[in-house]
């Protein structure tokens, strides 16, 4: 754990007690069989935005607290353990951050004071093909339109600025959109996980560029990538805590089955990786924080490694449940669901072992 | 391995194949079983016809013996079936619990008069049997089972709830195990087949990860199982479950996985689609190219001992304890390879429903957790690993398990 100042303890501190009352696994499940569009409970979410949560990283005078990704992502930790969906991550860090880091003083006046308070959600549109592949943009910035496909984008029902990686004048860059352009068609996806996601076609939506290069986008992406981890450590700590649990009190051949070595072994691993997991989501998240020069190649390992962790714990979770774990009655199958779709977010294990890799020059 | 039948052999597959071409019906070439679906509709006249066919000609089952209706067939000419089948497009219409672990145990198990009534049916297709093990309380450490079943003259009046029951929603009958007497662990289990059409039996479809129900719960609230329809002796129930499991291991495995396997386009076509190729002509993503070839090395490894074993057995067709190796190499790779399908499908292989996918998207996500299922049932993957420790590896046992 890392160390926390007194206002990060406290933030962890009243995510902690909100999750825990207010939206409990039992919440996910209700919003899940209640087949909602936006795939998140409108009225948490305002809830959490109350709380500030939407503009933790956004500077104070745009309607933010300015606490940093470090805050965000303890906060985002403790959503994780529950499985609460929310456009946290799609807005208040990756929306948010493209405009922090991209947006003109009138771009950021009009849009970041309305993300702080939940009332506009944005997300980025990177995608479009079924592989994370950032560098490979086909869509279009031309006159002040953009056209082109973009696939898997988080939160895309509820979006209503779109955040759009297109080919423009000097590379590739990013671009704001709004959702309900003439030129903007989503289709909503319903992905295993049942969280928010969309297709979309873009047919000259007018559009309005950010400052900066491909930097910028690798930037932005790296700051959703650390978010997206630290969801991921919450829900992979909540899946292997669950377990241990349930390792203490299942009976089987007279005793409890966590008694086994074969099974007291395999838990050990799987604390174990979760250990060298949180350093690195928290390293990546601190390293965003002081815009250290190795964030690039800490937050490739930090999504790299908690891939690994929360693949190799939500499989567990279900095989040390055994026949209760395959259930629909049951949170585990949650959990490897939402496993699948966040190690595919943004670049899987395998893209960012091959980032670390680049980056460390082999 | 290859099989050293010579002329006769090839006579008969001639024969075989004169036989599929002269009754399977060509509306069905291609089509899969229609039995190995969740939701059962009524079978059209073709399907009937199909399955009353080889039903009566025994071949559903071909090395059953012939006087309870089976096909009589030598392992090889069993074989010759089943590739003749595969050849022609066509199914094995006979099939289910009944064929894959029930029969062969009771052919080995059973009186004359218990093989009479209970196989032929199984040998048509005409019943369904689903099995009565798991309970709550008792799942790998399945001898700690508590359904009773009392002792009242000519039955036993049975009193208690199973779980994982697969398909009993569709079956007829159930071969369960019971307990007969309290003061025993292992050796208070009896072998009892149960009507599932009778007042006192309740079936609840449990719903899995995968959104299907192939499992059910089953409480049993005074049903009746006559005397005549005891397997084995009172009390005598645990080996002849123990054989059972046998056989539903080298079903799950496939015997030469050829069941677990034969689906699907194989994984280096489906990277290559989904993730593209380098300039070479390799999986683009290096890293990917490296997973997808230990699954094959795993698959092909498996299907190699697969057939080792059926060379080594020469024909003796019965399980060992070679299966609980069979069970767990051949589940882990294929979850491997289910895992593998959704990466490499990426975020088109998250879909759940609806569109922006395609079929083989979706159903790869349902495989994926479906099979994760796999592992667990049939004795999990842990539980074979014990037997493998105990039995062949004769290391002691911590589980005083039998």
């Amino acid at each position: 754990m890392a160390v926390l100042t007194e206002e990060q303890s406290m933030l962890k501190d009243a995510a902690k007690s909100w999750v825990q009352e207010k939206s409990p696994v039992s919440a996910f499940r209700k919003m899940r069989d209640s087949g909602v569009e936006l795939g998140y409970d409108a009225g948490a979410w305002n809830e959490m935005a109350e709380m500030g949560w939407a503009g933790v990283i956004i500077p104070e005078e745009y309607g933010g607290s300015n606490f940093g990704y470090l805050s965000l992502g303890l906060i985002l930790e403790e959503l994780g353990r529950t499985l609460t969906a929310s456009p946290l991550l799609a807005s208040g860090l990756a929306g948010a951050s493209a405009l922090i880091l991209g947006g003109t003083d009138a771009q950021k006046s009009e849009w970041l004071p309305k993300i702080a308070e939940g009332s506009v959600v944005a997300t980025l549109a990177v995608d479009e093909g079924p592989h994370h592949n950032p560098e490979k943009v086909e869509t279009t910035f031309k006159d002040g339109k953009i056209s082109g496909k973009k696939t898997f984008v988080l939160e895309g029902m509820a979006a209503s600025l779109l955040v759009v990686s297109a080919k423009g004048p000097k590379g590739i860059g990013l671009y704001l959109v709004r959702a309900d352009d003439a030129g903007v068609k989503r289709q909503r996806l319903h992905l295993a996980d049942s969280r928010g996601a969309a297709n979309i076609e873009f047919s000259n939506a007018a559009a309005e560029p950010l400052e900066g290069g491909p930097e910028l986008l690798e930037k932005v992406l790296d700051r959703a990538r650390a978010g997206l981890a630290a969801e991921m450590l919450g829900a992979a700590t909540q899946a292997f805590e669950t377990t241990l649990d349930y390792l203490k009190t299942r009976v089987q051949f007279g005793q409890v089955i966590g008694s086994f070595q074969a099974l007291q072994h395999r838990a050990a691993k799987m604390f174990t990786d979760l250990e060298l997991s949180r350093s690195a989501v928290e390293a990546a998240l601190t390293a965003i924080d002081n815009d250290s020069p190795d964030t690039p190649e800490l937050v490739s390992l930090a999504k790299a490694k908690m891939g690994d962790t929360y693949h190799l714990v939500s499989n567990e979770m279900v095989q040390m449940h055994g026949g209760i774990g395959m259930t629909d009655a049951h949170d585990a199958g949650f959990y490897l669901k939402r496993a699948r779709a966040a190690e595919a977010a943004f670049g899987n294990q395998a893209y960012h072992r091959d980032r670390y890799a680049r980056i460390q020059g082999y | 391995m290859a099989d050293f039948g010579g002329n006769e052999l090839e006579t008969f597959r001639a024969e075989a194949r004169a036989w599929i071409e002269a009754n399977f019906p060509a509306s069905l070439k291609g089509k899969p079983n229609p039995m190995m679906r969740e939701e059962r509709a009524k079978p059209t006249a073709d399907q009937e016809a199909w399955r009353k066919a080889m039903g009566e000609k025994g071949w559903g089952t071909p090395t059953w013996p012939k006087e309870y209706g089976g096909g009589g067939l030598s392992a090889a000419e069993g074989r010759v079936v089943q590739q003749e089948l595969a050849r022609a497009g066509a199914y094995n219409p006979i099939g289910g619990m009944g064929v894959m672990m029930f029969g062969p145990t009771l052919l080995e198990y059973g009186t004359e008069e218990q093989k009479r009534e209970h196989i032929p049916p199984i040998v048509r297709g005409d019943l369904q049997w689903c099995q009565g093990y798991s309970e709550p309380g008792a799942g790998s450490d399945l001898a700690s089972l508590q359904t009773r079943a009392e002792d009242k003259g000519d039955h036993f009046l049975i009193n208690g709830q199973k779980i994982w029951t697969s398909g009993a929603q569709f079956a007829d009958w159930c071969f369960c195990l019971v307990r007969t007497d309290t003061s025993k662990k292992h050796e208070g289990i009896s072998f009892v087949l149960i009507d599932m059409h009778q007042p006192g039996v309740e079936v609840r479809p449990i719903k899995l990860i995968a959104g299907n129900s192939p499992f059910c719960e089953t409480f049993f609230t005074n049903a009746v199982a006559l005397k005549k329809n005891l397997v084995g002796p009172l009390n005598g129930g645990w080996t002849i479950g123990k054989r059972l499991l046998q056989h539903e291991r080298q079903g799950i495995s496939g015997g030469g996985g050829a069941g677990m396997f034969g689906m699907g386009k194989p994984l280096e076509q489906l990277a290559k689609e989904y993730v593209g190729t380098d300039e070479k002509g390799r999986i683009a993503d290096a890293d990917l190219r490296t997973r997808v070839v230990q699954n094959a090395i795993e698959l092909r490894a498996f299907q190699l001992t697969a057939m080792r074993a059926m060379a080594e057995a020469k024909g003796n067709q019965n399980p060992s304890a070679a299966t609980s190796i069979m069970k767990n190499a051949g589940t882990r790779t294929l979850q491997d390879r289910a895992e593998l399908t959704i990466e490499i499908m990426g975020s088109q292989g998250l879909g759940w429903e609806g569109e922006g996918f395609n079929a083989e998207e979706l159903a790869a996500v349902r495989g994926w957790l479906g099979g994760k299922a796999t592992t667990i049932y049939g004795g999990s993957q842990e539980i074979q690993s014990n037997i493998i420790s105990k039995r062949i590896l004769g290391l002691p046992d911590l589980t005083q398990s039998k």
